[in-house]
C-alpha cells in the first residue's frame, strides 16, 4: 500500500520536474494542479494564447481563494493536489454484450422503460446501435447548420469559431466569480457550445444525446450557449439513465446569454451516482449556472431535476439585465439515503420591468438533507421589478430534514416581492388512501409525490417529463413502508 | 360473504374492538350504529386493514378466505371498498388519473385488461350520472379544495367505478345537507345487488331512512349489543343508547 503511494508520487514528481513539454505524449496530467498543469491542458488541445491566458488567470486568482464553508453541507475537506486535472477520453474496456453489465443497472434501465440500443450505448457496450446514435447526431447536425445553428463542442468552437468564444466566455461566470468557477476555468477540458443566430426558432431540442463527441469530459465542464437577437433555444441536459462515474468532484460552468428579444429554456435531469444507501462514494456536484438576459424582453428559464449526486451545490441564476426581461427557475431537488442538497437561485433585477418566478420543490427521505438558498436582489434602478417565489418542501419519513435559506434584498421601493412557502408530510393517511383503492405502497408514494412536483414537471419537455417521473419513482423506492 | 369471529383491536395499547362477532351475506345492507367512541369507525379501518390498528385476537373471513392476513391493496383488489369518514386530499394528483390507476390496479390483480383512455372515460361519464357530478370533477386535484358534500359524493362515485363486493360507508352522512345526503343515498341504492353487501356505519338514524338497512346493530364499548331489524334504528331515535349500555355491563356475551 505504501509502496505503491510512494510510487505514484515519485512519478507524479519525476514527471512534474520534467514539465509538461515532455508529457505531452501521455494521454493523462500529472497528479496535482499548478500552472503546469493548465498548461499542459491548454496544449494538449492546442489552444490559443488568449484562452491559456484566461485559464492561467483563473488559476492565479483560484489560488487566492478558500472553498466555500456556508453551504449547509458536510464532507470530508477535498485535496485538490491528489486529483487529476486532465485524462483524454478514452476507449474504455468495452463490454461485449448487455450479459456483461451490471444487473442491478440493468434493471434500473428496464424500470426507466429506456430502448434496448440506449441502454448499451450507456453502458458502453461495443454494437453497431453505438454508431446508429453518431450518424443520428450527424443528420440534425446538417439540419441545423441549414439554420446556420452552431452547436459543438468547446474545443470544436475555440478552433472553429474563436471570436463568438472569446466574446462571451466568461462573460455571464467570470474567473473569479467563486472557488469551483475559476478552478473550472483553469482545467476545464471541454463541453458544449451553442449558438443560435438572429432570429432563428431551433426547430428540435438540443441534447446532450447528440453530443457525442463530448461525452467523456467528466469533471470540469463548461458550456456556453447564446441566443441572438430574437431567436429561441430549448436545450436538455444530463441523460436518464444512472452514470455510475468514477469522478468524485464535478465542478461545471454553464453559461447563457439571451440577446433582445431572445429566449432559452435550459432543462436538465441529473442523476449521477448518489453513493449508496449507508453513505458511501456518490458524486459531489458543485455547478456554476448562469443566464444573462442582455437585452430587452429576453426570457430565460431553468427546470432542472436533482435526483443524483450525493452532495448537489447548485444554483442556476439568472441577471435581468435588459429591461422587461424575465427570469424563471423550475426546481425539484430529491435528497434520499444520505444525499444532501443545496440548491436555489439567484435572481438579479437590474433592469426595468423585470420580472422573476422561482418555484423549488424539495423531496427529503432516508437520512437525506435538502436546503433551498435563493436569492432575490432588486437594484437600485429596477423599476417595477417582479418577484414571485414557493418554496415547497414534502418529507418521507422523520429522519430527513427540509430547510429554506430565503434572502431577499430590495433596493427599490416599487418591487414587489413575494416569497410563499410550506412543508409536509407525506401522510400515513394519504397511502392508506390510495392502497384501499387498490395501489400498492411503492404507486402510492410515486403518484403522491408526482403530483408534488407536478408544476415543474410541466415545464419540461414531454418526453424528458415522463421520464423524470419514472426517475423519480427509482429514486425513491423503498424509501416508505 | 364476510364473517366476523370474536374481532379485538387496539390502538396504542388501548382495547377498542373488544369481541365483535357478525355475519353478512351478500345482498345484504347491515347498518352499524353506536355512540361516539363506540369503535364504529376502528371496525371499519380494521376491516380495510389500517396498519396503525393492532388486531389482538379473532378472525375475519371474506369469501373464505383470511381477511386479515391481507394487505390493505390486496384486500381492495378482491372487491373490499371502504368509502372514508374524512377522505383525504391529494394535491397535483387529478381524480381521473387516481381513479384510473385505482381501478387499472385492481383489473391487473383479477387478471383483467387495462382500460384505456377512451375506455375508462367511457365508464367514468356514465357513473357520474349515479352521484349527479359533472365532469369538472374529474380534472380536480383528488379532494383537494372540495367542500364536505363533494367530498363524500366522490367518495360514492369512486365506489360507483370500483364496482366493489363488500363496501363499508364510514358516516358518509355526516357533514351532507339533506340534498346531498339524498343525492349520495339514491346513488349507493342504485349501486346494490344481490351480489354485494354494504355496510353502513353511522351515529344517526337520518341516513337510514333512505338507505333501508336489513340488519341494525349496536355497538357499545367496542361490542355489540344490540342487533335488530330496521325497526331497532327508530327505537334508537328514540331512546338514545343511553339503556343500552346497562346491558353491557351484563355478562351477555358469548
Amino acid at each position: 500500500m505504501n509502496t505503491e503511494t510512494n510510487d505514484i508520487e515519485e512519478l507524479a514528481n519525476r514527471e512534474y520536474k520534467y514539465g509538461f513539454i515532455t508529457d505531452i505524449e501521455s494521454d493523462t496530467a500529472p497528479k496535482g494542479l499548478s500552472e503546469d498543469t493548465v498548461r499542459f491542458i491548454a496544449a494538449k488541445k492546442n489552444e490559443p494564447e488568449w484562452l491559456i491566458e484566461w485559464r492561467l488567470k483563473a488559476y492565479r486568482h483560484w489560488l487566492t481563494m478558500e472553498e466555500p464553508a456556508w453551504p449547509n453541507v458536510h464532507y470530508p475537506k477535498i485535496d485538490y493536489q491528489d486529483m487529476i486535472y486532465y485524462s483524454a477520453p478514452k476507449q474504455k474496456d468495452r463490454l461485449k454484450s448487455m450479459n456483461e453489465v451490471d444487473p442491478e443497472l440493468r434493471s434500473t434501465y428496464e424500470k426507466l422503460g429506456i430502448s434496448l440500443a440506449e441502454q448499451e450505448r450507456l453502458s458502453g457496450v461495443a454494437v453497431d446501435a453505438v454508431f446508429d446514435s453518431v450518424s443520428v447526431a450527424t443528420t440534425f447536425k446538417e439540419k441545423l447548420g441549414e439554420l446556420g445553428i452552431i452547436f459543438c463542442s468547446f474545443s470544436e468552437a475555440v478552433k472553429e469559431h474563436p471570436d463568438l468564444v472569446k466574446k462571451y466566455l466568461g462573460s455571464v461566470v467570470p474567473t473569479s466569480d467563486n472557488f469551483f468557477a475559476a478552478l473550472n476555468s483553469a482545467v476545464f477540458s471541454d463541453g458544449s457550445f451553442c449558438y443560435i443566430p438572429k432570429g432563428v426558432r431551433c426547430p428540435m431540442e438540443l441534447s446532450t444525446y447528440f453530443r457525442i463527441n463530448a461525452a467523456n469530459t467528466g469533471q470540469f465542464e463548461r458550456t456556453l450557449i447564446i441566443a441572438d437577437e430574437g431567436a429561441y433555444v430549448s436545450y436538455l441536459e444530463g441523460c436518464t439513465a444512472p452514470m455510475r462515474d468514477t469522478n468524485q468532484l464535478h465542478a461545471a460552468v454553464v453559461e447563457l446569454i439571451a440577446l433582445d428579444n431572445a429566449q432559452i429554456k435550459y432543462s436538465t435531469v441529473q442523476n449521477w451516482y448518489p453513493g449508496d444507501k449507508e453513505g458511501k462514494g456518490g458524486i459531489y456536484n458543485f455547478v456554476t449556472k448562469r443566464g444573462k438576459c442582455a437585452g430587452v424582453n429576453s426570457k430565460i428559464s431553468w427546470t432542472q431535476v436533482e435526483t443524483g449526486s450525493a452532495i448537489t451545490w447548485k444554483y442556476p441564476s439568472c441577471i435581468l439585465l435588459g429591461d422587461n426581461s424575465v427570469g424563471e427557475f423550475y426546481s425539484v431537488a430529491v435528497a434520499n439515503n444520505y444525499q444532501q442538497a443545496d440548491t436555489g437561485t439567484k435572481m438579479i433585477h437590474i433592469g426595468k420591468n423585470t420580472r422573476s418566478t422561482v418555484v423549488s420543490k424539495g423531496i427529503s427521505a432516508g437520512h437525506g438533507n435538502n436546503s433551498y438558498r435563493g436569492l432575490i436582489d432588486i437594484k437600485k434602478n429596477a423599476v417595477n421589478a417582479r418577484n414571485f417565489s414557493q418554496c415547497d418542501s414534502l418529507l418521507l419519513g422523520d429522519k430527513c430534514g427540509a430547510h429554506t435559506f430565503p434572502y431577499i434584498e430590495v433596493k427599490n421601493s416599487t418591487a414587489k416581492v413575494e416569497h410563499e412557502a410550506s412543508t409536509s408530510k407525506i401522510g400515513e393517511d394519504q397511502i392508506f388512501y390510495c392502497k384501499q383503492r387498490g395501489l400498492s405502497t411503492e404507486d402510492a408514494v410515486n403518484m403522491i409525490v408526482n403530483g408534488f412536483c407536478k408544476e415543474v414537471f410541466r415545464e419540461l419537455p414531454m418526453e424528458f417529463a415522463v421520464e423524470a417521473q419514472k426517475l423519480l419513482g427509482v429514486s425513491l423506492e423503498g424509501s416508505v413502508g | 360473504m364476510l364473517e366476523i369471529k370474536n374481532l379485538h383491536a387496539s390502538v396504542k395499547g388501548n382495547e377498542i374492538l373488544r369481541g365483535i362477532n357478525l355475519k353478512i351475506n351478500a345482498g345484504e345492507v347491515h347498518a352499524i350504529m353506536g355512540p361516539n367512541g363506540s369503535g364504529k369507525s376502528t371496525l371499519a379501518q380494521v376491516l380495510a386493514g389500517r396498519e396503525s390498528y393492532e388486531v389482538t385476537a379473532g378472525e375475519v373471513l371474506y369469501n373464505g378466505k383470511d381477511l386479515l392476513d391481507m394487505s390493505p391493496e390486496d384486500r381492495a383488489c378482491e372487491g373490499v371498498f371502504l368509502a372514508f369518514q374524512y377522505p383525504v386530499e391529494i394535491p397535483g394528483v387529478t381524480n381521473n388519473y387516481f381513479l384510473k390507476a385505482g381501478l387499472n390496479s385492481i383489473r391487473k390483480y383479477r387478471g383483467q385488461e387495462p382500460l384505456d383512455a377512451m375506455e375508462f372515460l367511457k365508464l367514468v361519464k356514465e357513473k357520474l350520472n349515479v352521484i349527479e357530478m359533472d365532469q369538472t370533477l374529474l380534472n380536480r386535484p383528488v379532494n383537494e379544495g372540495f367542500s364536505g358534500g363533494e367530498k363524500k359524493r366522490n367518495e360514492i362515485f369512486q365506489m360507483a367505478v370500483l364496482e366493489p363486493k363488500l363496501s363499508i360507508l364510514d358516516e358518509t352522512d355526516s357533514g351532507l345537507d339533506i340534498d346531498a345526503l339524498r343525492i349520495v343515498a339514491d346513488g349507493v341504492n342504485k349501486l346494490r345487488s344481490k351480489d354485494n353487501a354494504t355496510i353502513v356505519v353511522t351515529h344517526y338514524q337520518r341516513l337510514l331512512n333512505y338507505i333501508v338497512p336489513d340488519f341494525v346493530h349496536v355497538l357499545v364499548d367496542g361490542r355489540i349489543v344490540k342487533s335488530g331489524g330496521k325497526e331497532l334504528a327508530l327505537v334508537l331515535e328514540e331512546k338514545g343508547y343511553d339503556w343500552l349500555r346497562e346491558d353491557v355491563a351484563s355478562p351477555v356475551q358469548a
